[in-house]
């Protein structure tokens, strides 16, 4: 084995994708840059946030070092524990901004709710890929099934936006995995026929003012259309070229709210203009484009529909994200993935990935030799 | 585990089509990433829209949450005396400012402030006003005046209160208070009132710094010159309003500043002499009418309500029997009395109502034709033939009964008007009234009665309906004076800025130019007796003077007699005492002082506002006049003036 080899060989045990592993890397460089910028140069701000980059990192590789196998098992579990967490939340749970949300485990407070945004597709994965596809009748009211109880435990927190993600996550396992076409007619029709039920019945009357206030924020500058009308300025006065690194009047001088953590993409939008926002989309996309390639490479039918719908709800993530910060979708505590300021958020998305490598790199090479 | 196997291992796993399986997700994962793109595309157009499209609009939105335009208030305007001496100026205190937005519990600070620096139930209630007149995340003034050692203890404990900050703040300061209230007025601070006028003749932008507007007097009058123009600091905030940096500035424009026409030392001379006497007096240059002094006792000190009176010093004022708060010299209505007989003579001989020449017996009393109804003379035995000299200089009330009862009232009261009764005098303060020359309109509007001819009887000794100020008075001696030129009374001599404009007169009034110089001499003359003649009714007020005075009496009933009822002093309230009046001009060959003088209740005019006349004439002509001037001239004239001299026809 020459010297190129063990490289070679190196590499292969570290279980990782080159396109996808770059495309992070570049994501995440250009999320401490903004970072720096909309933490009005926090250097203790910008240390944690290498601090979680790095674990973020770390657990991807640790979970790409798993076989998919591994995971198949564990998801029950996994899954289990989520809802029974979920449960527990729901009871105990700590209030913040008037909802149950965090369970507080003395050393730190943790949101269940992430576990379930991993724990859900993977157990839906496992679900159907067990079973021929497209899946039968049965297979898919089954599957649906498994995310609703999930989705309905998050949504009484009241979670709405972490609910309609969880459930998204699921619901793109089960079309990746080939659900009807006809059945997902009936599916849409039946959603836009429960949204006014939910709008009357289910919504807090904040929610309600949230979308209201996407409709008219004018209506009300200095309250509930404040931040979604400071954001939508930022971003318009960065133009085409934007305002410059660290020279962004709306979240230098603090008009913008929340300028680290869900609003950062005002920041990047203010300080870096249209240039900057295409650049964002085209690292993201190319993300997005590596990972259903990566599906569409997969050996199982676990495998390939776990991975893209991991790689659909990341993509859900920036689209929610962009769109409710620049004033087209209601206010719903997303953060920009890979970019926002926090620790969970940016570990949760880098153990979807690790699952993605994993799945990528733990092939077993029945045909390596006949090509 | 039932339940994990079931998930896990299928019952009846038919053969998969790995391939179509393939497949299927192939075709599933393009039409996700069409959606990927097409979801992109949106958030491109939005983008695009947000920062393309209306990119003007938002930067201009931006702009204008960072930049603030911060007022700078301009200094007032000074005021100065004739001469020069400082009157009005703006000193310099330290307040405490809170923005109210910022502070997250109004209650638990000012607890906080009140052992720090003395706040009071006051204050707040002050803030509160204040609060509601200014817009949002503006500096309210919480504590003005604060002392040196509440400014050491705010210091040290400033970082409990981030957004409070103690500022410089100008406050006006009058260097003399009660003599010149009257003149000065004050300024205080700006109310609901005063925004609504702002606003509606579009100065309020102008007062955008300032706190105080000019509520009285030449405050009041002259507040456009006083106030200035307002200048603008451009800063950078943030949301918190906190100031990052200074952008531009446009300075503000000090107000110019105002000389007036008043000698301080006459005007604290005359305060003195009236010794807190109810009474007015009012001092003009005649060759322009200027105001030399103008004294209204009693008076008040101004700075009580610079920054706030208190509500007890207030209604005390109001309380006040004397009613310091309203200024006699032109607000004080009073019957003229015989002051008016000269001018009612003037205009008796331009209307040939009577001739120099004219004789009237005065048995003591006049009695209205075609009745019973008897006018008594103030002097009970009578003046005997009287020709017009002679009534002037005894003060015939007879004489002028039977002149008014000729005249009539139309042209009485006409002609009276053109020496301004019954008009503002237009001196440069607001707070006039017009008193009444009463005719028979307004006795018809007034009281919807007709006129009476018995109403003429009175008008024309000055009393009835006929009321005058101080000032009115003084300004018709001095049309008197130059033979019908008409000046307006002023209290401005000129205003500095960049530039010096002086006092122009309005022109408000039409001269009288119709009598010929006799008749004014005529007038004149008789004036020149009353302090000079022999039997002058103010001889002895003046007597020894090293100057020629001219000047009339009047004593103005409070009271109205019954017809065999004799006025007694001793038996009157002192509140129904008649009032003392007497005007006149010195030196009589080139006149530079009309000096008017009422005192409320003193009784006759020559004999107790006459003494006050001669003093003020003497302090200023003797001790002023050469002082400012150099010695005036002197020359040397009989006691009595004949009414008939040919010559100076």
């Amino acid at each position: 084995m020459g010297e190129k080899n063990i490289w070679l060989a190196v590499w292969r045990r570290l279980h990782i994708d080159l396109w996808l592993f770059i495309g992070l890397v570049v994501i995440s460089g250009y999320g401490l840059l903004v970072l720096y910028s909309a933490s009005g140069a926090n250097e203790a701000m910008f240390r944690n946030r290498i601090i979680q980059v790095g674990l973020g990192f770390t657990v991807m590789l640790v979970m790409a070092q798993f076989s998919p196998k591994f995971y198949q098992r564990l998801a029950p579990y996994l899954f289990g524990v989520g809802i029974v967490l979920l449960i527990l939340v729901d009871l105990v749970g700590t209030t913040s901004k008037g909802a149950q949300r965090w369970l507080d485990l003395g050393l730190f407070r943790f949101q269940p709710s992430e576990i379930v945004k991993l724990a859900v597709p993977l157990m839906v994965a496992v679900y159907l890929g067990k079973r021929s596809l497209p899946p039968k009748l049965g297979d898919t009211f089954i599957a649906l099934l498994l995310i609703i109880v999930p989705t309905l435990l998050v949504a009484i927190q009241p979670d709405l936006g972490t609910s309609i993600l969880v459930s998204a996550s699921g619901v793109f396992v089960v079309f990746l995995a080939g659900m009807s076409w006809w059945l997902i007619l009936i599916a849409v029709i039946a959603l836009a026929g429960f949204i006014p039920i939910m709008w009357f019945y289910l919504m807090h009357d904040y929610q309600r003012t949230r979308v209201l206030t996407l409709l008219d924020p004018e209506k009300d500058p200095l309250g509930a259309g404040y931040h979604i009308l400071q954001s939508k300025i930022a971003i318009g006065s960065g133009g085409i070229w934007g305002k410059g690194w660290m020279q962004g009047t709306q979240s230098q001088l603090e008009f913008l709210p929340e300028p680290h953590t869900d609003f950062i993409f005002a920041v990047l939008s203010e300080e870096h203009g249209m240039i900057g926002f295409t650049v964002l989309m085209a690292i993201y996309l190319f993300i997005v484009a590596r990972g259903l390639m990566i599906g569409v490479n997969a050996q199982t039918a676990f495998g390939r529909i776990l991975v893209g719908a991991l790689t659909l709800i990341f993509f859900v993530y920036v689209f929610v994200n962009i769109g409710m910060v620049s004033g087209i979708l209601p206010v719903v505590g997303v953060p920009l993935p890979l970019v926002s300021y926090g620790g969970t958020s940016f570990v949760t998305l880098m153990a979807g990935f690790g699952l993605i490598m994993s799945i990528h790199t733990h092939k077993e090479h029945f045909f390596k030799g006949t090509k | 585990m039932k339940l994990k196997k079931w998930l896990a291992q299928p019952a009846h796993e038919p053969i998969r089509d790995k391939k179509a399986e393939r497949n299927l997700f192939a075709r599933r994962a393009l039409v996700s990433f069409l959606a990927v793109i097409g979801l992109s595309a949106i958030l491109f157009t939005n983008l695009y829209h947000l920062q393309v499209v209306n990119y003007d609009t938002y930067q201009t939105r931006s702009n204008g949450n960072r930049i603030k335009l911060l007022p700078l208030p301009p200094t007032r305007g000074l005021i100065y005396d004739r001469n020069g001496k400082l009157l009005a100026e703006n000193l310099t205190f330290f307040g405490l400012y809170i923005v109210p937005e910022k502070v997250e519990n109004l209650d638990r600070t000012f607890e906080e402030l009140q052992s720090i620096v003395g706040l009071t139930q006051e204050d707040i209630a002050n803030f509160s006003k204040e609060r509601r007149r200014t817009s949002r995340y503006t500096s309210i003034l919480l504590k003005a005046d604060l002392t040196e050692e509440q400014i050491a203890r705010f210091a040290v404990n400033q970082y409990k209160f981030p957004s409070l900050e103690i500022k410089p703040y100008f406050k006006r300061h009058y260097l003399y208070g009660e003599p010149l209230t009257h003149i000065l007025g004050y300024v205080a601070k700006i109310n609901d009132k005063d925004v609504e006028r702002l606003k509606k003749e579009d100065k309020i932008a102008n007062y955008a710094g300032s706190s105080d507007i000019g509520k009285l007097g030449i405050e009041r009058y002259y507040e456009d010159q006083l106030h200035g123009t307002v200048g603008f600091e451009e800063v950078e905030i943030n949301n918190r309003g906190k100031v990052i940096r200074k952008l531009r500035e446009q300075p503000a424009v000090a107000g110019k500043s105002i000389h007036l026409t008043i000698d301080l030392d006459l005007q604290r001379y005359i305060l003195d002499l009236l010794g807190g006497h109810k009474g007015a007096v009012v001092v003009l240059d005649p060759k322009d009418s200027s105001i030399l002094a103008m004294v209204s006792t009693p008076s008040y000190d101004n700075n009580l309500f610079v920054g706030g009176i208190s509500g007890g010093d207030y209604k005390r004022l109001l309380d006040d029997p004397g009613r310091p708060l309203y200024s006699r010299v032109t607000q004080g209505a009073y019957p003229p009395a015989s002051t008016v007989k000269p001018f009612i003579a003037v205009a008796g001989l331009q209307e040939n109502v009577i001739t120099p020449g004219t004789t009237v017996f005065d048995p003591g009393y006049w009695v209205l034709p075609n009745t019973t109804k008897r006018f008594r003379d103030w002097k009970r035995s009578g003046h005997g033939y009287t020709d017009l000299n002679k009534a002037i200089t005894e003060s015939s009330d007879t004489y002028f009964y039977q002149l008014a009862y000729n005249m009539g009232i139309d042209r009485l009261s006409a002609w009276m008007k053109r020496f301004g009764f019954g008009m503002p005098t237009g001196i440069d303060i607001r707070e006039e009234t017009a008193a009444i020359m009463p005719s028979r309109e307004w006795k018809q509007k007034r009281y919807k009665k007709p006129w009476v001819q018995g109403d003429t009887i009175s008008v024309g000794i000055g009393q009835g309906y006929w009321t005058a100020t101080p000032l009115q008075l003084a300004k018709a001696l001095s049309i008197l004076i130059n033979n019908g030129k008409v000046n307006t009374p002023h209290l401005m001599k000129s205003v500095e800025g960049s530039t010096t404009e002086v006092y122009q007169d309005p022109l408000l009034y039409d001269d009288i130019t119709e009598p010929k110089a006799l008749y004014w001499d005529l007038a004149k003359r008789g004036m020149y007796n009353v302090v000079n003649a022999a039997n002058g009714t103010a001889r002895k007020a003046f007597a020894g003077t090293n100057y020629h005075v001219a000047g009339k009496s009047g004593t103005a009933q409070v009271f109205s007699l019954k017809e065999n009822q004799t006025y007694n002093a001793g038996s009157l309230v002192k509140e129904l005492h008649d009032h003392a009046w007497f005007i006149g001009y010195a030196p009589y060959e080139e006149p530079k002082i009309v000096v008017a003088v009422i005192l409320e209740n003193a009784g006759g005019g020559g004999s107790n506002a006459g003494p006050v006349v001669r003093r003020i004439m003497d302090y200023y002509l003797n001790i002023r006049w050469p002082q400012l001037h150099g010695e005036g001239s002197q020359s040397d004239l009989p006691e009595s003036l004949p009414h008939n001299d040919q010559v100076v026809e």
